[in-house]
């Protein structure tokens, strides 16, 4: 393979704290230099300037429905759509059908993935068989298959015993659990989360306390067995400060926030701009739900002071039949890698957060709160050495919202007719071209 | 606008205020001269019902098709009764003996309705929002029967009809809607409704069946302006009507609710609580009635009682909202 000189770019390398006009020059899948005019007569040229160049984003929460929902999404979709929303590294959910509870579902993940090549897949192993909460999975066996957590995501291990059980070997392991944080006996039915709005849409509701519960009771176990806990896709403001306590005590705990609880509120389901009245909006429908305004700004704050580690997708696609239904009917999940960037690009640009700290938190972030650089040295920067993944994309640049041009076969989405801002121009991963923007009529 | 305005001359009927509503989903879009449109043509249609021979052609050669995807006894009659005595063609679906149990989704289900030829689809739905999911997908006319624990905008009107025929008016009275708030599309239509004609509602309940946010400081109209109470008492005193609603006997006993008895001490309507409202006050119910439990007997079938003539009036409600979503007033 040719080398990649990427120049002229404002790189963003929060990793190795660069945040510079320079060149980057990507030989034999690794980062070969960075720095002030680089040459290498070889190399192919891909010209960056008033772009951005950052490392490749990661994203820990990816459902990528191989093997069994496919005509939800496939790996191969998946990752193009990994591709086109400029992420190089994503963590599979181990919810398919069969679930990975098993090596060799993680194997067969594993082998469409290097079959595709437009992303590294990064497996998720389940907590417990069959993802029902009863039995552990066998997580030795899983984390020698590969896995870089243990997740029972969509799901909570309501049974306090075997979470600990998980959690003491998840220790043993050196893997982190990632935790679906919501007590399924206070969710009871609820679809959106309980509120005002869920008062005027008739609506049951599940509460945010649901949540927080959920995530007190699992910092607890943390503490008992001093495990690696990561507390996925946070949405209240209360959960948010018992992360930060229990961060503030030691306690290995890291975080993930998704863009769409950043972004969004529960009004979301009822309002939607293509949709005159009540929208009753299936594809605002999603677990945890969209939450309140002070809990949206919270979490937000959150992610900026670094409470929360990092921003993952919990990309979630599904098939129209799936959305195209009753609310309650209707599948929880949001296709989210191809708007991630351009929601946070939004946030920066309403001043809630600092372009380098996005994009902190979609790379270093990520990268350091599950140590991935033990198993991808130099992930998620562009140290030398790293591998050949990064982002080129213009920040200032607002694009509308048509999930009918979405790679991902999931194009459901909220955010539908909606602008955003920061638009990815190419991926590059393992020093190849994987995604490049084409402008559309 | 007269009974013989809505045989012959259909546009005479309208009144000052026109009718621009094709569908009819809830009550919380229409103004307080829509709802007093519906209410004046209500009670000519009142008058139809009252003749010996009660017809009045004006939905001849128009199809309304039911669609119940729920249980109803009155509901689905009352509309079937509307329909037919204004000389439309009416057809009943239920979810049971159709293709909704082979599978059919719920837009599906809409659309070969409409194919078939009906202009007016009245549908009751155990989802919040499935009517607005239909009607996005329609040609029809959609006219909600009652959706979930959402809206069920010609109850509210009936109710508000039975109330104005008896005390003159709506506007200024205190009306009281006690028991599961939470889960009541009655309670969600009425709340709008009423305190759109002017009155002041309160709404009263024991604490896990009153809706979050319900009765707090209202942001940008999103919920109705409202008074919410746990206190029975409180909720009756000095109230120009009461509306008692139906508890569901399952949910009695669980987290969501106290046993019975224990429901019947505190939020029934007896003839000792009645003390409290106020002169010639009114007691409503949507039905259908757990005796006994959120009413005693002898307040169901006592003189206040307006239980009966409801289920009447919601005949000529229903002719009026099927007469205006049909063109008919405009």
């Amino acid at each position: 393979m040719r080398a990649l000189l990427v120049r002229g770019g404002r790189v963003i390398d929060p990793a190795s704290a660069v945040d510079a006009r320079v060149d980057v020059l990507l030989r034999d899948g690794t980062v070969a230099a960075v720095g002030p005019a680089l040459a290498d007569p070889g190399a192919d040229v891909l010209d960056a300037t008033g772009a951005v160049v950052a490392p490749g984003f990661i994203d820990l929460h990816t459902h990528l429905r191989e093997p069994g929902d496919e005509h939800k999404e496939t790996v191969a979709s998946g990752l193009a759509a990994a591709a086109a929303g400029g992420f190089t590294t994503v963590c599979a959910m181990p919810n398919t059908r069969p679930p990975a509870d098993d090596p060799a579902v993680v194997r067969t993940v594993l082998e469409l993935a290097s079959a595709s090549g437009l992303a590294r897949v990064l497996p998720i192993g389940a907590v417990t068989r069959d993802r029902a909460g009863r039995a552990l999975a066998d997580l030795a066996e899983l984390a020698a298959a590969g896995c870089v957590a243990f997740s029972d995501d969509g799901a909570y291990v309501a049974d306090a015993a075997l979470m600990r059980s998980a959690l003491e070997w998840a220790r043993a392991l050196g893997v982190p659990l990632s935790d679906h944080c919501e007590d399924p006996a206070l969710v009871r039915g609820g679809t959106m989360n309980e509120g005002p709005v869920s008062a005027r849409l008739g609506l049951p509701g599940a509460p945010g306390a649901a949540e927080v519960a959920a995530v007190a009771r699992d910092l607890a176990l943390a503490a008992l067995t001093d495990a690696h806990l990561h507390i996925a896709h946070v949405s209240t403001a209360a959960a948010c400060d018992l992360i930060a306590t229990a961060k503030a005590r030691g306690l290995h705990v890291t975080a993930e926030v998704t863009p769409h609880h950043c972004f969004l509120t529960e009004r979301a389901v009822m309002e939607r701009a293509d949709v005159e009245g009540l929208a009753y909006d299936t594809d605002a429908r999603v677990n945890p739900p969209l939450r309140s305004e002070s809990d949206r700004r919270a979490c937000l704050e959150a992610l900026r002071a670094g409470v929360i580690d990092c921003v993952a997708t919990d990309h979630a696609p599904h098939a129209r039949t799936d959305k195209w239904c009753e609310f309650d009917r209707a599948a929880p999940g949001i296709s989210g890698l191809e708007t991630a960037l351009g929601v946070l690009g939004a946030l920066v640009a309403q001043g809630a957060l600092d372009l380098p700290t996005a994009v902190a938190r979609l790379t270093a972030g990520p990268a350091r709160a599950w140590d991935l650089g033990r198993r991808v040295p130099g992930i998620g920067s562009l140290r030398p050495g790293a591998p050949a993944d990064l982002v080129v994309f213009d920040a200032a640049r607002e694009w509308m919202v048509h999930p009918a041009r979405f790679r991902s076969r999931g194009r459901n989405t909220p955010l539908a007719g909606r602008a955003l801002r920061g638009l990815v121009l190419t991926t590059v991963h393992g020093g190849r071209v994987v995604y490049r923007h084409e402008e559309q009529g | 606008m007269s009974e013989r305005a809505i045989e012959a001359r259909p546009s005479a009927a309208a009144g000052a205020t026109a009718w621009r509503h094709h569908h009819l989903l809830d009550v919380d879009t229409l103004s307080r001269d829509e709802i007093e449109l519906v209410l004046d043509t209500a009670a000519e249609m009142r008058g139809i019902l009252e003749r010996s021979v009660p017809r009045a052609p004006a939905l001849r050669g128009v199809a309304v098709v039911t669609l119940f995807y729920e249980a109803s006894t009155r509901t689905r009659v009352s509309f079937e009764l509307a329909a037919k005595t204004l000389g439309a063609d009416v057809v009943n679906v239920s979810a049971t003996g159709s293709s909704i149990e082979k599978g059919e989704s719920l837009v599906d289900t809409v659309r070969t309705i409409e194919r078939l030829g009906a202009r007016v689809i009245v549908m009751r739905h155990a989802s919040a929002g499935a009517p607005y999911l239909a009607a996005r997908n329609t040609a029809a006319s959609l006219v909600n029967g009652g959706d979930g624990w959402h809206a069920h905008p010609t109850q509210a009107l009936l109710d508000a009809f039975t109330i104005r025929r008896h005390l003159g008016r709506v506007d200024g009275l205190r009306i009281a809607i006690v028991g599961d708030i939470l889960h009541s599309r009655v309670a969600r239509s009425n709340a709008w409704l009423l305190t759109t004609l002017g009155a002041q509602v309160v709404l009263c309940g024991p604490p896990p069946m009153l809706p979050p946010g319900m009765g707090g400081v209202a942001e940008d109209d999103l919920l109705p302006p409202v008074q919410v109470t746990t206190d029975l008492d409180a909720a009756l005193r000095g109230a120009d009507a009461v509306m008692a609603l139906r508890i569901q006997l399952e949910r009695m006993g669980t987290s969501e609710a106290p046993v019975s008895r224990a429901y019947a001490r505190d939020y029934g309507l007896t003839v000792a609580r009645l003390q409290e409202l106020a002169p010639r006050a009114l007691v409503l119910h949507p039905g259908p009635m757990n005796e006994g439990v959120e009413i005693s007997p002898d307040v169901a079938h006592g003189a206040a009682s307006l239980v009966e003539e409801q289920v009447q009036n919601g005949v000529a409600v229903r002719m009026a909202v099927l007469y205006l979503v049909t063109g008919k007033g405009a």
